[in-house]
């Protein structure tokens, strides 16, 4: 990661510019300045950095991530905070109350942890291993796309469509999931996928 | 968008409608500010509430939900009759002087074609005239009456100020005051631009609303110039990123579609998209499809996908309906006719409309699997809540698998902003207790499957075995190894055909962009607008230079956006007919007598003369188009039609329902409410609060407690009239179902004069639901029609109608 660069460019850029402007009031001037000289070291010798941007809306402002542990050096890394990234050319720093909380989510005690079943007729989750549990989504969509797989059409056109399992997609994962998933997904003929663009 | 949100600085006149960033998009927003501070830019807010927008707007003027088209093309009107137009741009760039086919008529509504029973057209005369020289006729001089501007100028001309105020509520004005602060943007320095949002996306014509703005912004010759163009700020953090990798119904990714049955072969499917230009010399971008396309089939399925398979054109499954869209899928599932139902970071059950069906069609699966970071009510739809949710889990027979998946903390890769960045992040955090990435889980079940078919075979496992799969660890491939997929690599060397000693391009090396995809099978690529992305020089998304030369906005060497690193689609129009910028302090791009230069990556070949290839680079007619040929199914030019629940009828068109060609399934239709309905007289419309975030942050604590409680919100005036106080407790009911709420009585929202008749307004936050740390309440999709956009099925939230009446509060 090259963010000491950037920090640095950045100030020398945008620090010129800025000096000239009222913004100071609005929201952008001034801000990483004070920001880069005072509480940064102080955070660096505890924590370490990764930068991320947030989850929500699609503004994307950037975020530094702090955490106890590091990731790089193959520990397990507990997060600690999390705030607006001064370098970032759209947010500057800044957060809306959703990107401020960013956290209250990471830690959120409605994250899931472990996989689950909920069996039929059943009123209770109860806890499944990740094998047992993808051994069976997979039996199960093996056998429903060799029974509903629709080869040919009336008119005996190849169409190899499959139309009784569907996949809804996320809106909040990578470039590189969807990817993956897209192959996944579509290489089993599956039509019946959407995400969430349309709400 | 086609800007980015560090353009809006740029901006003269910044005009929100269909959307309301300032609570949506809040650091956005920030750039309407700067644009105020630093230019003295203007803003308008025109939405039916009084918004966090609009609190900080110069000017405001509310709207009846869902008669934006009406409102926009009477600005269109004002502008021809006012002759506020960029002449140059509007004659050079767009498709004013095309001249359509005889037989083209519109009347009281419909256009030529309507077929009633279909609810669909033939839209075979909504073309151009084509000359014998084989390109469409055109007359520079816009004289001809079947021109495109003489044929628009008549089709908006009943949108008169008066029309207006009586269909929108709009009083005459506000909205003559707000036409004029848009017209003052024809002038070739003044730019204006447009955010709009789910405002305007969900509505049976939220295809139309947008449409609508694009043509006035290129009448004001605000497309491809700084601080101008069409900015959808777009939802949630990656949406755009995955429109882009194609995970719809109809899509391959960078926007090639999926085969139709009516395309028995590969022939077949190239034949209708062969993208011959219309008019000469126009470069017709999409003529390069079958590059994109057996680039992408190369990447799905490598050396068995070859010339004499077509590239394995048949594993491609082929569409019998033109989408299985989201609404679809619960139609089908409430026939009973699917079994399982994957939903990945989705929680359908709180986002789709009409709650109670959607239950009921869970219910009919025999597998649903939920991967999810969070709780969702999805995953526990079988769960009796009480009046939150009713249901009986011994009669539900569906098994639920729930898995737990990384968030963005703690996983790593590109997201694509709203202004088509794609921004590499890094995580920061280990997962809670055993929690897996999306692409484990994708990959665990496509490894199994690859196995029972190779193993056991089945039905067609072609598609399934060859699928590449070449990573270090195919049990979990890297964010990088995927990157580079999207990107795309040479597969075989191309020789030099003039110098066979040379190679043009090296296999296995990473591709530079898709100017250098071919169609023979030696490129793959996964996603060919991405091309650039992840290249030879290394991962261009990861880029953190915030350097900005000429102050321009654009960060281009900040991440990397797609498509080849530029930063405002269709630049080339931000420079007059001789590539010169329109106006020389907001210079973008231009053309230095031998080759276009500037800040950003130009918008058309580099060394393509002026005045001889279009600005429009993907339109095979090189211009852009005021009248849209059949490309859209509900017309070539937006018409107003009321919201499928609408308080008044049509008053252009009084027969006409709702969007006439939007598809409505049968039992959906017997749930709407009638027009002008006494049992729910109310219009109502939903929106979310910049506390929170749809339904996700309701599982987080201080969101949940900032704005704690489901609320909805009316004027002091309908307060008065039911007899509400403000806090006190309502009922508020639709066709479909009913919610109980606290009111909250607000000048916020006030009634609208609709034709003579005062309209009541009911605002509905979205937030609530039976899971999470926040209050249980109710989300609004218990209220909301089962309808989406005639194009593309989003699900009417912004306009339908219901009751209300005080309450006690809820039994818990
Ligand atoms: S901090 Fe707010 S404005 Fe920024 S991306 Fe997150 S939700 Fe959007």
């Amino acid at each position: 990661m090259n963010m000491e660069l950037s920090r640095r460019q950045f100030l020398g850029t945008a620090g010129a510019g800025v000096a000239g402007t009222t913004l100071g009031a609005l929201g952008f001037g001034g801000v990483e300045e004070a920001y880069a000289s005072t509480i940064k070291p102080f955070r660096l010798v505890n924590t370490t950095e990764a930068r991320n941007t947030c989850t929500y809306c699609s503004v994307a402002c950037g975020i530094i991530i702090y955490s106890k542990g590091s990731l790089a050096k193959g520990e397990k890394a507990d997060i600690t905070h999390i705030e607006g990234d001064t370098d970032h050319p759209t947010n500057r720093g800044t957060l809306c109350p959703k990107g401020a909380a960013l956290i209250s989510y990471v830690k959120s005690e409605q994250r899931l942890k472990y996989p689950m079943i909920r069996r039929a007729g059943s009123d209770k989750f109860e806890r499944v291993s990740w094998n047992e549990a993808l051994d069976k989504i997979a039996k199960a969509m093996k056998a429903d796309r060799d029974q509903n797989l629709v080869q040919k059409n009336k008119d005996g056109v190849t169409v190899n469509r499959w139309t009784t399992t569907g996949f809804l997609a996320a809106s909040a994962t990578t470039n590189e999931t969807a990817m993956c998933t897209y192959k996944v997904v579509r290489s089993t003929g599956m039509v019946v996928f959407d995400n969430q663009a349309r709400v | 968008m086609t800007n980015s949100w560090t353009d809006i600085k740029n901006a003269d006149l910044v005009v929100i409608m269909g959307g309301n960033a300032a609570e949506a998009h809040p650091c956005g927003f920030k750039w309407v500010t700067e644009a105020k501070a630093t230019r003295g830019a203007k803003l308008v807010v025109v939405d039916p509430r009084f918004t966090r927008s609009a609190a900080v707007a110069d000017y405001y003027a509310p709207i009846r939900q869902g008669t934006d088209i009406a409102f926009l093309n009477g600005v269109m009107n004002y502008l021809i009759q006012n002759d506020k137009i960029q002449w140059d741009y509007v004659k050079a760039f767009t498709n004013a002087s095309f001249v359509v086919k005889e037989g083209f008529t519109y009347q009281d509504g419909l256009f030529t074609g309507y077929d009633e029973q279909k609810r669909d057209y033939n839209r075979s005369t909504w073309d151009y005239e084509m000359g014998p020289d084989g390109y469409a006729v055109v007359d520079e001089t816009l004289q001809n009456p079947r021109c495109v501007w003489n044929l628009l100028k008549q089709h908006v001309s009943v949108y008169t100020p008066e029309l207006v105020e009586r269909i929108t509520g709009t009083p005459k004005d506000k909205f003559l005051k707000v036409a004029s602060m848009m017209a003052e943007c024809s002038a070739p320095n003044k730019t204006m631009t447009s955010m709009y949002a789910l405002g305007w996306t969900q509505h049976s014509k939220g295809s139309q609303n947008i449409r609508c703005m694009a043509m006035i912004q290129l009448m004001l010759g605000n497309i491809g110039v700084r601080g101008g163009g069409m900015n959808a700020l777009r939802g949630h953090s990656n949406i755009q990123g995955l429109t882009d990798l194609g995970l719809m119904s109809n899509l391959i990714p960078g926007y090639l579609t999926l085969p139709t049955e009516r395309e028995a072969d590969f022939n077949a499917y190239m034949s209708t998209r062969g993208f011959k230009p219309l008019r000469p010399n126009q470069m017709s971008y999409w003529q390069n499809y079958k590059k994109f396309f057996v680039s992408f089939q190369k990447t799905m399925w490598g050396p068995a996908a070859t010339a004499e398979n077509n590239f394995a054109y048949d594993w491609l499954p082929k569409l019998d309906v033109p989408a299985y869209d989201v609404l679809r899928a619960f139609e089908l599932m409430d026939q009973g006719k699917m079994n399982i139902y994957f939903c990945q970071g989705f929680n359908p059950l709180q986002a789709f409309p009409n709650k109670a069906k959607l239950a009921r069609a869970l219910g009919k699966l025999k597998l649903l699997v939920v991967m999810d970071p969070l709780e969702t009510e999805t995953a526990r739809f079988w769960e009796n809540h009480g009046i939150y949710n009713e249901a009986n889990p011994a009669s539900i027979q569906t098994e639920v698998i729930q898995l737990p998946t990384t968030c963005f903390a703690e996983d790593e890769g590109s997201l694509v902003n709203s202004g088509r960045w794609l921004q590499w992040h890094w995580p920061g955090g280990s997962p809670p207790g055993e929690a897996k990435t999306d692409v484990f889980i994708m990959s665990q079940i496509h490894l199994r499957l690859k196995e029972m078919y190779r193993k056991d075979g089945g039905a067609v496992p072609e598609p399934i075995v060859n699928l590449t799969w070449n990573y270090k660890d195919p049990n979990e491939p890297t964010a990088e190894e995927l990157a580079k997929e999207m990107n795309g690599s040479v597969l075989t060397d191309v020789l030099d055909p003039n110098d066979p000693t040379k190679k043009v391009l090296e296999a296995g090396k990473q591709l530079a962009s898709f100017g250098l995809l071919r169609d023979d099978g030696s490129t793959a690529a996964g996603c060919w607008i991405y091309t650039g992305c992840f290249t030879e020089a290394g991962n261009m998304m990861a880029r953190r230079d915030n350097s900005d030369p000429g102050d321009t906005g654009a960060y281009s060497k900040w991440s990397f956006s797609w498509p080849a690193n530029r930063r405002i689609i269709y630049n080339r129009a931000s420079c007059n007919l001789d590539g010169q910028p329109w106006d020389d302090t907001r210079k973008l791009i231009w053309w230095d007598g031998a080759k276009w230069t500037g800040f950003d990556v130009p918008d058309i070949a580099p060394t393509a003369k002026p005045r001889d290839v279009g600005p429009f680079i993907m339109n095979p007619e090189g211009v852009s188009r005021l009248f849209t040929r059949g490309m859209m199914r509900d017309g070539p030019f937006p018409v107003h039609y009321e919201p499928f629940e609408s308080p008044v009828a049509n008053l252009i068109a009084p027969k006409v329902r709702g969007n006439p060609v939007a598809r409505v399934f049968k039992d959906d239709f017997a749930q709407f409410a009638d027009t002008g309905s006494k049992e729910f007289p109310y219009a109502a419309t939903s929106y979310r609060l910049t506390e929170h975030f749809h339904y996700w942050t309701k599982t987080n604590h201080v969101n949940s407690v900032l704005q704690p409680e489901f609320f909805v919100e009316i004027s002091p005036e309908l307060a008065k009239e039911k007899g509400i106080a403000n806090a006190g407790w309502v009922r508020v009911w639709s066709k479909r179902g009913s919610v109980i709420a606290k009111a909250y009585v607000t000048k916020r929202i006030r009634p609208l004069m609709v034709d003579g008749k005062a309209t009541h307004i009911v605002g509905i936050p979205i937030h609530w639901g039976f899971v999470g740390a926040a209050k249980k309440g109710f989300p609004a999709n218990v209220l909301t029609p089962f309808v989406g956009d005639a194009n593309i099925e989003t699900p009417e939230y912004k306009a339908f109608l219901v009751n209300i009446e005080p309450t006690t509060g809820p039994v818990a």
